[in-house]
């Protein structure tokens, strides 16, 4: 805390969490403007089905993705087995899959036309539909096991590590009192990694309701297609933002749950200091049974799809290779970098301004900020529309007072519309990144380099942003991830006539015929798993 | 404050391709932009006038509606005939006056007012199992006939082509008996609406239904690619309504963008467009039916045989769009 | 001049009230202990000198300059503070040297290599300036800091429980070593610790604070055998309370007989008072005739723990005799010294 800090840090911290704020605010008052009853039709038609598609869709991912992590995370965590050293960070890989290119893959696989329908029609002499029965991949249940096998490794992450931190004391405790491993498994571990799970899950069903590609391509409407059909079938922007207040008040009531689960987790963590850790030794049918889960479980996610992936591109290089590709990667990745680079910096002022600062009201810019994530990107292209369309109309006229040429559309008609939806959407993780690296510089630091006569500026160059160093590249790294795979506020708000790899994978996914995109489609995997490797490695070295 | 002014500064320099040359046209389109490239080639050889296509498979209108006055769009292309008219509905576009348009476009595929000009006709056709059911002599009312139960294979009912046609049952027979048909279609679909024509055709081909629903082109461009010949092979192509109205027609069209700063230029485009050379690449590479009474469509698409097209003015299905989309969500078609 | 002056300081946090009306003076050279329980306010004080920490009311002085008072306030940085922290708070990024030349704005290399120099030399810790703080001891660690504060020349050092952390074999030792540093130095310094045992090796000065208020101040002899109040004795020290009357201006009779005292009692001859005993203060001799019986015996090393009941008085009392069992008779006696009536 330095007392006398300032004003000026208090009002650029203000002003950043304020700009990343104004989207949800022009959502909700665009929300409140007359809308010539289409929303009134909406909700006597197909709204109920869209809320309930939602609803279940979210539900059933979580149930998905719990039941896919826990064990996993358990068996990485607490048991030796083998290939427990690959699996450990292998499990991480599915999170740089995008869910759309998955759904693709399997639909490919287990349609009706796909192998293994046909085979099993060869095999049965089956000759059409009628004659068996073959569950549906395009349908609701379908959605909810592709995405739960890319959105797992959220859960698998926050539970591994829970797992890990759980005291060996308290195993030992639980033991010398006649519980069995299965047992305390029941009645230790998963109760005290409960918090630990329940913020997972809510950072699933988040990216399961922002999830536009997936449910679009399997004809699932859910509120995030609705609010893009909304506006695009009826041209009501008014119902689109609507039908968006909707959904926030969704993920608004996710995100409550969260912050509940997570102050019960500081409690629990305080209770246990993480011990040495001792592990169960399996073998025989047991290590078997391990390292076969393990390894389904990252066949299933990530190797099978990525083959095929592979497969396609192989088959598909000579038309894919060319100038478009290299177009559309290079706009991917200078997108993606320029937006990681200015949210790693929001994230560093709010939160030097929130630590340093004496004022209690300077707590509020860095929990407004880390808002934007909740808004899925159609709903977040929405908000942003709006605003900034107004304030290319102001600038213009602005122009026109002053008898200079008309600027055009600046802002709303560039890459930099784009680029401020994608800082508004993720500057909340590199926040958080920068939040937990925070955590881990004792206060006497600062302390000592203000009475050793420090300004603040100079306190953040000399000491924070060194001693931050890992937690700003594992921002920058996750961000950039995020920016790569984000598709919906990509598609709504690029300059017309511009792509970028997720654009374009998607365009060929809703074309159905993804091997033209394959290349690009591998290439989103690529960069997405340079980062994951890297932060699995330093989450290792803490240990 | 300093990262503020640097976000800023960033997002400048990303948009600073604001400058424009004297003579470049901008063009709005729903169509891919690949398919009107060579067309567009050969304009600028002629003119000197370049042309940079920007593709947007939805929203082209709702984006205009934003941009106002400070659009860069001269022209826009559509893929099918209610987005033209939304355009002249939502006060877009504005009339393109010209003698030569006039001349090459038959009255009935332009707007009374020159609002819009259509370019090409597609054909909204039925598709039939070659193996199963054969050559059809069908019309769209059928299509609800309880005897195809759990046969017909459709794309979304959500899509302009799909809703054309909703619009079209509308006109025809009013909002309560094409409300009828669209629910028995419903309870004939032999899976929930998606994919896109192509898939439906394919799913006819692997057997998953008898009858799918798709537009004439898709069947000439799956003939041309080597992996989807056999799909396209499965299938006969019928024209409904032959007995009677005829069959339902779209068009794809083009219109002159209301805040163009280069009209002349832009009303050349769109001669250019309907000339007899740019018709004929229309109907050579992309298997359309062109506009123009005298060019021939092509080999291929002419051997599917002479057709009667629904006499309905396109403009006058308009009207039934919105109820059109109603009544699809009203029986949660796509649900 | 005093070296650091605080007067009638406030301070509230969070809407409980801190700090409640402090004065302390710590003249040139001097070592101040501020003493207490956790949440007494100590830390509270010592980060309001250092400008970390807000006051509502009152005046801190340095070198008779006030850096904080009504319509005043210095930051931190401009305070000329030395601090020395409970974990150290080096830079995990920086080496020893860069460490400890942290805060030193000399432009010329030569010196600053000198202070340095000088610095590792006063601290022992000469050849390890391009270590990194990790691989030190935690005594290490305390010398770099505070080679790293002197280096700095701070008008005043803070000390906040700095010993806490330290093992206890050496920390006695360790503290020895930089009391002679900074006495040496002639540095003034506030020591904060909740360590009674540290407080009388560290400092010159004790001011024993309970919450938010010192209670008293003054040499840790005095504030020992002279507190003035039972807070003050109960702290410092195991004690003994009798009830006794004044009979004498320097005697007054209890349950154990008559006592006399080598000074003047403060109390007027006749009124009821409480006399504090300390356990070596009470001696006991085996007697079938005594007044009190051993209950219970512990074995110190140099010493011997009795508790001796006088009815249903309990007192604890240290003797050097060793032998007496539990159950046996004894009488007491105290040793000749002034009276601390409470």
């Amino acid at each position: 805390m330095i007392l006398g800090l300032a004003k000026r840090w208090s009002v650029a911290s203000y002003t950043l969490a304020l700009l990343i704020v104004m989207p949800l605010v022009a959502l909700i008052l665009q929300s409140f403007l007359p809308d010539e009853a289409v929303f009134g039709h909406l909700m006597a038609t197909v709204l109920p089905t869209y809320i309930s598609n939602t609803l279940l869709l979210i539900f059933w991912v979580v149930i998905g993705a719990l039941i896919f992590a826990i064990p996993a995370a358990w068996l990485v965590a607490k048991c030796r087995f083998p290939g427990r050293n690959i699996f450990q960070w292998a499990l991480l890989l599915p999170l740089a899959m995008p869910a759309y290119v998955v759904a693709y893959v399997y639909t490919d696989l287990f349609d009706y036309a796909g192998p293994v329908q046909r085979t099993l029609r060869s095999l049965f002499s089956w000759q059409t539909p009628h004659d068996y029965y073959f569950p549906q991949v395009r349908s609701l249940g379908g959605a909810a096991i592709m995405l739960a096998l890319v959105l797992f490794p959220y859960i698998y992450l926050l539970a591994r590590t829970a797992f890990m931190e759980q005291s060996t004391s308290l195993g030992h405790a639980a033991r010398v009192m006649g519980c069995s491993p299965w047992k305390s498994f029941w009645r230790l571990s998963l109760p005290m990694a409960r918090p630990a799970l329940a913020v997972g899950a809510t950072l699933v069903a988040m990216e399961t309701a922002a999830d536009f590609a997936t449910v679009s391509y399997f004809a699932v409407p859910t509120l995030t297609t609705a609010v893009y059909d909304t506006w695009f079938e009826y041209g009501s922007l008014t119902a689109a933002a609507k039908l968006s207040t909707i959904m926030l008040f969704v993920v608004f009531a996710m995100v409550g749950f969260e912050r509940f689960a997570r102050r019960k987790q500081q409690l629990f963590q305080k209770q246990s200091a993480p011990g040495e850790l001792d592990y169960f030794c399996l073998n025989g049918a047991k290590a078997f049974a391990a390292t076969g889960y393990c390894f389904i479980l990252l066949a299933l996610a990530f190797m099978l799809p990525f083959a095929i992936l592979l497969q396609y591109a192989w088959g598909y290089f000579a038309e894919s290779w060319n100038a478009k590709f290299f177009e559309y990667s290079f706009n991917s990745l200078w997108i993606s970098l320029v937006v990681s680079l200015v949210c790693v910096c929001i994230g560093i002022v709010l939160m030097f301004v929130r630590r340093v600062s004496p004022h209690k009201a300077d707590m509020l810019p860095s929990r407004l900020a880390s808002t934007g994530y909740a808004l899925p990107g159609t709903v977040l292209a929405i908000g942003i529309l709006v605003p900034f369309t107004q304030l290319d109309f102001a600038i213009n006229d602005l122009a026109y007072y002053f008898g200079l040429q008309e600027p055009g559309l600046i802002l709303t008609g560039s890459s930099f519309i784009l680029i401020c939806a994608f800082c508004i959407r993720f500057a909340a993780i590199a926040i958080g990144s920068i939040e937990n690296s925070y955590k881990r510089i004792s206060p006497s630091l600062d302390m000592a380099s203000v009475t050793l006569g420090l300004t603040p500026k100079s306190l953040l160059a000399r000491v924070h942003i060194p001693l931050l160093r890992k937690g700003i590249f594992a921002g920058l790294l996750l961000v950039f991830i995020e920016c790569m795979k984000e598709l919906p506020a990509a598609l709504l708000l690029r300059p017309i006539g511009f792509e970028n790899l997720a654009t374009y994978v998607f365009q060929f996914v809703s074309d159905e015929q993804l091997e033209h995109g394959a290349l690009a489609a591998i290439v989103i995997v690529l960069v997405g798993l340079v980062p994951l490797i890297y932060l699995n490695h330093s989450l290792e070295q803490e240990k | 404050m300093r990262v503020i002014t640097s976000l800023m500064m960033v997002g400048l320099l990303c948009s600073a391709s604001v400058v424009s040359a004297a003579e470049r046209l901008t063009v709005y389109s729903y169509r891919q932009a690949f398919l009107i490239d060579p067309i567009l080639a050969d304009f600028t050889k002629q003119t000197g006038i370049d042309v940079d296509v920007v593709f947007s498979k939805k929203g082209i209108a709702e984006r205009m509606m934003r941009e106002g006055r400070l659009s860069k769009a001269d022209i826009v292309l559509t893929s099918d005939f209610y987005r033209l008219m939304e355009l002249a509905e939502k006060d877009l576009v504005i009339p393109a006056k010209s003698d030569v348009l006039k001349q090459n476009i038959p009255q009935k595929y332009r707007s009374p007012d020159d609002m819009w000009y259509a370019l090409t006709m597609r054909v909204r056709n039925v598709y039939s199992s070659k193996e199963r059911l054969g050559k059809l002599d069908i019309n769209y009312e059928d299509l609800a006939d309880p005897k195809f139960a759990g046969k017909i294979c459709t794309r979304s009912g959500k899509h302009p082509y799909n809703v054309s046609l909703v619009a079209s049952m509308i006109a025809h027979h009013g909002e309560a008996e094409a409300k009828t048909w669209l629910e028995g279609l419903k309870s004939n679909l032999a899976r929930k609406p998606q994919g896109n024509d192509r898939a439906q055709v394919k799913a006819v081909s692997e057997g998953l239904c008898d009858i799918a629903i798709g537009n004439s082109y898709y069947l000439g461009k799956m003939l041309q690619d080597p992996k989807q010949k056999p799909w396209a092979d499965a299938v006969e192509i019928n024209f409904p309504n032959q007995d009677n109205r005829g069959s339902h027609i779209n068009v794809s069209g083009m219109a002159l963008a209301k805040h163009t700063k280069n009209a002349e230029a832009a009303i050349q485009l769109m001669e250019f467009l309907s000339s007899d050379a740019a018709q004929q690449t229309y109907a050579d590479v992309n298997m359309e039916y062109p506009v123009k009474a005298d060019v021939k469509p092509s080999k291929l698409v002419a051997s599917w045989g002479k057709f009667k097209a629904d006499d309905l003015p396109i403009y006058k299905l308009a009207q039934y769009h919105g109820a059109a989309i109603k009544l699809l969500d009203e029986v949660k078609f796509d649900l | 001049m005093a070296t650091l002056q605080v007067s009638n300081v406030h301070s509230s946090y969070q809407k409980h009230v801190v700090l409640k009306g402090l004065d302390l003076t710590v003249e040139k050279g001097e070592i101040v202990a501020l003493l207490g329980p956790s949440g007494c306010g100590k830390t509270t004080l010592l980060r309001a000198i250092a400008g970390l920490q807000s006051i509502s009311a009152g005046e801190i002085k340095i070198n008779g300059k006030a850096v904080v008072s009504d319509n005043e306030f210095v930051a931190s940085e401009k305070r000329g503070i030395g601090m020395i922290f409970q974990d150290y708070a080096l830079f995990p990024h920086l080496t020893v040297a860069e460490n400890v030349l942290f805060g030193v704005k000399l432009a010329d290399k030569a010196s600053k290599a000198a202070r340095l120099e000088n610095m590792l030399a006063l601290v022992k810790l000469d050849g390890l300036g391009e270590r990194y703080p990790h691989e030190l001891s935690g005594g290490q660690q305390q010398r770099v800091s505070i080679a790293r504060a002197l280096a700095y020349e701070p008008e005043v050092l803070l000390l906040d429980e700095p010993f806490s952390n330290i093992d206890a074999k050496v920390r006695r030792e360790m503290m020895l070593e930089i009391r002679n540093i900074l006495k040496s130095h002639n540095i003034s310094a506030v020591f904060v610790t909740h360590s009674k045992d540290e407080a009388f090796v560290f400092a010159d000065k004790l001011a024993l604070f309970n919450q938010g208020q010192i209670v008293q101040c003054g040499d840790a002899e005095r504030l020992y055998l002279r507190p003035e109040d039972k807070y003050v004795a109960d702290f410092l020290g195991a004690s003994n309370y009798l009830e006794a009357t004044v009979i004498a201006d320097k005697r007054v009779s209890t349950l154990i007989g008559d006592i006399e005292s080598d000074q003047q009692l403060k109390a007027t001859v006749g009124s009821e008072v409480e006399l504090l005993l300390r356990p070596q203060q009470l001696q006991i001799a085996r007697s079938e005739s005594g007044v009190g019986e051993v209950i219970e015996r512990r074995f110190l090393g140099s010493v011997c723990q009795y508790l001796v009941s006088i009815g249903s008085k309990t007192l604890d009392i240290h003797s050097e005799y060793l032998d007496i069992k539990i159950g046996e008779k004894v009488a007491i006696t105290t040793t000749l010294h002034g009276l601390v009536l409470l």
